[in-house]
């Protein structure tokens, strides 16, 4: 065992600390891990397009991705090498990730090469925001269960229905669409996938005020929006299997969720006063505190090993998918945990007063975001029990039944 | 980047693991839980020709210096089979003592008896209810004699070579060689929740005891050793709790209930897949602390303090969730869920339970 880099690896952390020093500022010691508010502003906005136009002409991003569509042809393992060496660095982020992480790889895999050849490069610069229409109000984790619907017309496909959750819809110029073709089949079978000018006749967006009082996600609404079937990927009622690349894709880029972390609860225990001396001296927080670093560290060698597979040119084991089910929650405890620490002032989110610019009371109210997107907790532990257990399916009523006969609500 | 065992390691685990299949079925498990052998001696004698005792020892002491790593790989197979032999006792404890105190001459005397598995040794901390402190140290040594008791002295009854920290003259703690089979030393085999391993009372009346090197340990250098014997043991306890989630598994794919497999449940899919959760992070875990072990790290008290924490998590958590996934039939005797039950409290307390890795855990990380 060891951590070092092959020579190769070494050479193209090299390669891109070289390009992170030149044109990005590291970020200070002792300040949080990641700012409370990136994603608001056109100021904001413009200043992650510019570093993303920077990063993209320098060849990082698409770093696995074909040379043809303007990828650097690498490797998984150099992808995390840069992710890691980013993570040092204070850069705007939240705003390219879904088009770059989940559409953009699903278009290369089932679109046109002149399509490839017209979106790819755009939306690696950030020219380009692209948001993915799956979830619907009656279609969250059960997202199969969709009722948006595309009915063909012509060369055109005309939509009608309603997409919920979408992150980043306010923003994008492109979506990518799942919708349902055939509602007379199983549900599964019944659905088709098209990607989309945002600006189309007939969409219309509308921001969803989430409980931390931010609305970075929409309402999407579709009254007989005209799409080509030239924008059509995969075949008709195929639409299923595009969705799943979309999601394997995701389970990559999903993390862990960002927030303050043991080492950041470390330091405001050392903050905080408990009976006349430091928080930290209290052996109740003391056992916490213990019981989230062996929670942190072990997802890090989790990622180590991962990583080692990648090395080694192999897929990622089952390891790989606990990441998220073990984060999203050990944040909301953190969270919960800090503002304790503060006693009767924990509900203060004044930056004047609260510590370490009131971190822990916006994570407090993020947090169960974190457990729900990109599959919720329940769903992500029925992936583990299923794929990586080989436990049973669940038994199912709606698998095999016409999608317009089954119950709604 | 490469944190994962070596192949050469890997064909070591598939050999050990085929090996413990066939010699440490969970009938050899029972014969010493149920009977009154104190351990299951053709085991010891047939792992010690493997060189298994000998792994981590250097050449130059009678080791075959396979290191510690592959020490790792071989206690994670030894946990899994829950085999009934004082191997944590005389190779993480006894011979690590030795190796890092002993004087050259101790070193050349006495471990390669112990690599050979000729004689077997153990560490004698306890003095009855507490975890690991030095306050709690009072056994005596002076002019070559030990008086005191120790209890639970794990493999207390069978190991011929006992280190028994005490306090000397001048009240500075010492670690005595004592010959347990010799005068002096009184022996009472102790009933303890898995009596698949053996636990004993020592008494030592002036019992002949040389002092480990030249003279006093500090209290660190105790808490070292511990540190040392956590990383294997974690890997036992890693071991321990993959068969319990194998076993849980396997048992909620065949059994039916309201006409279909409760494995197909989500309250049985989501309780299983926590125990996934736990054991991959308590993998992580453990092999970070292999790696700190194997190359000396600096890290190593809170590599050792996460890993050691992590696995008495997982191995708890995975054995009681076993028996509840197999119903009633798991709170059986005849059930093997109780041997993983049992194991994993025994060992959960071995070198100091959950409470005193968390205080070594943060008081590390503060001064980090």
């Amino acid at each position: 065992m060891d951590f070092n880099d092959t020579p190769e690896e070494a050479t193209f952390r090299a390669e891109v600390r070289r390009f992170l020093e030149a044109h990005a500022t590291r970020k200070k010691a002792g300040e949080p891990a990641q700012k409370v508010r990136y994603l608001e502003g056109p100021e904001a906005l413009g200043k992650a397009k510019a570093w993303q136009a920077v990063k993209a002409d320098a060849g990082f991003v698409g770093i696995t991705w074909d040379t043809r569509w303007g990828g650097r042809g690498g490797t998984a393992i150099q992808q995390v090498i840069y992710d890691q060496e980013e993570a040092h660095f204070d850069l705007p982020k939240g705003y390219f990730e879904i088009g770059l992480g989940m559409c953009i790889p699903t278009l290369i895999a089932y679109a046109a090469p002149e399509q490839c050849e017209r979106y790819v490069r755009p939306a690696m610069r950030g020219d380009e925001i692209w948001c993915q229409l799956f979830s619907e109000p009656s279609a969250g984790s059960d997202v199969a269960g969709l009722q948006t619907r595309a009915e063909r017309d012509g060369d055109d496909w005309v939509v009608n229905g309603q997409k919920i959750w979408t992150s980043g819809a306010h923003l994008a110029d492109y979506g990518l669409l799942l919708a349902r073709t055939d509602p007379a089949v199983p549900k599964h079978a019944g659905l088709t996938a098209f990607f989309l000018d945002m600006r189309s006749p007939g969409v219309e967006v509308r921001r969803i005020k989430q409980i931390a009082g931010s609305a970075q996600f929409n309402e999407v609404f579709f009254t007989d929006v005209r799409i080509p079937d030239a924008q059509r990927l995969g075949a008709v009622g195929a639409g299923w299997q595009v969705a799943l690349t979309t999601l394997m894709n995701e389970r990559l880029a999903v993390g862990s969720a960002p927030g303050p972390d043991s080492e950041d609860i470390l330091r405001l225990a050392r903050l905080a006063t408990m009976d006349g001396q430091p928080a930290i001296r209290n052996a109740a927080v003391r056992a916490r505190l213990a019981d989230w670093y062996v929670q942190t560290e072990g997802l890090r060698y989790t990622r180590f090993r991962t990583m080692t597979k990648l090395s080694r040119g192999q897929a990622p084991g089952p390891e790989a998918s606990i990441g998220k089910i073990v984060s999203a929650t050990k944040l909301q405890e953190i969270a919960s945990f800090g503002i304790d620490l503060l006693g009767m002032a924990g509900i203060v989110m004044d930056p004047r007063l609260a510590p370490m610019e009131a971190w822990f009371q916006h994570a407090m109210l993020y947090a169960p975001g974190s457990r729900i997107a990109g599959g919720t907790d329940e769903i992500l532990r029925n992936i583990v029990a299923e794929r990586v257990l080989g436990l049973p399916p669940d038994v199912r009523v709606d698998k095999a039944a016409p999608f317009n006969q089954l119950p709604r609500g | 980047m490469n944190f994962d065992f070596s192949e050469d390691l890997n064909v070591l685990r598939d050999q050990a693991r085929r090996f413990l299949d066939d010699r440490c079925p969970p009938a050899a498990v029972r014969n010493v839980l149920e009977g009154d052998l104190p351990f299951d001696q053709p085991l010891w004698e047939a792992i010690a020709e493997l060189g298994w005792p000998a792994a981590a020892i250097p050449e130059e002491y009678g080791g075959i210096g396979l290191g510690h790593e592959a020490l790792c790989v071989l206690a994670e197979e030894v946990g899994r089979a829950l085999a009934p032999i004082p191997y944590s006792s005389s190779v993480y404890l006894a011979a690590e003592a030795i190796l890092l105190h002993g004087s050259e001459a101790q070193r050349q005397h006495f471990l390669p008896q112990l690599a050979s598995g000729a004689r077997i040794g153990t560490f004698a901390l306890a003095e009855g209810p507490g975890n690991p402190a030095g306050e709690a140290i009072t056994a005596r040594y002076g002019n070559g004699a030990l008086s005191g008791e120790k209890w639970p002295v794990p493999d207390g009854s069978i190991a011929d070579v006992g280190l028994v920290a005490a306090r000397d003259e001048a009240g500075s703690i010492v670690i005595c060689i004592v010959d347990l089979k010799g005068p002096g030393v009184t022996r009472t085999t102790l009933e303890t929740l898995d009596p698949s391993r053996d636990q004993a009372q020592l008494r030592f009346d002036s019992a002949p005891a040389e002092c480990l090197g030249s003279g006093p340990v500090s209290w660190g250098e105790v808490e070292h050793l511990l540190d040392r014997a956590a990383v294997p043991l974690a890997f036992e306890q890693l071991g321990g709790a993959s068969v319990c989630l194998e076993m849980a598994t396997a048992y909620a794919r065949e059994r039916h209930a309201f006409g279909r497999p409760i494995g197909s449940f989500q309250a049985i899919k989501h309780k299983l897949a926590d125990m996934f959760v736990a054991n991959e992070l308590a993998r992580s875990n453990a092999y970070y602390g292999a790696w700190a072990l194997a190359s000396n790290a600096v890290e190593l008290p809170l590599a050792a303090s996460a890993a050691r924490l992590s696995a008495i998590k997982a191995f708890e958590y995975a054995s009681r969730e076993n028996i509840q996934t197999h119903g009633g039939m798991g709170f059986t005797w005849d059930m093997d869920c109780h041997l993983f039950y049992r194991r994993a409290k025994l060992l959960s307390g071995a070198l100091g339970s959950s409470s005193y890795w968390q205080e070594r855990l943060v008081s590390h990380w503060e001064s980090c």
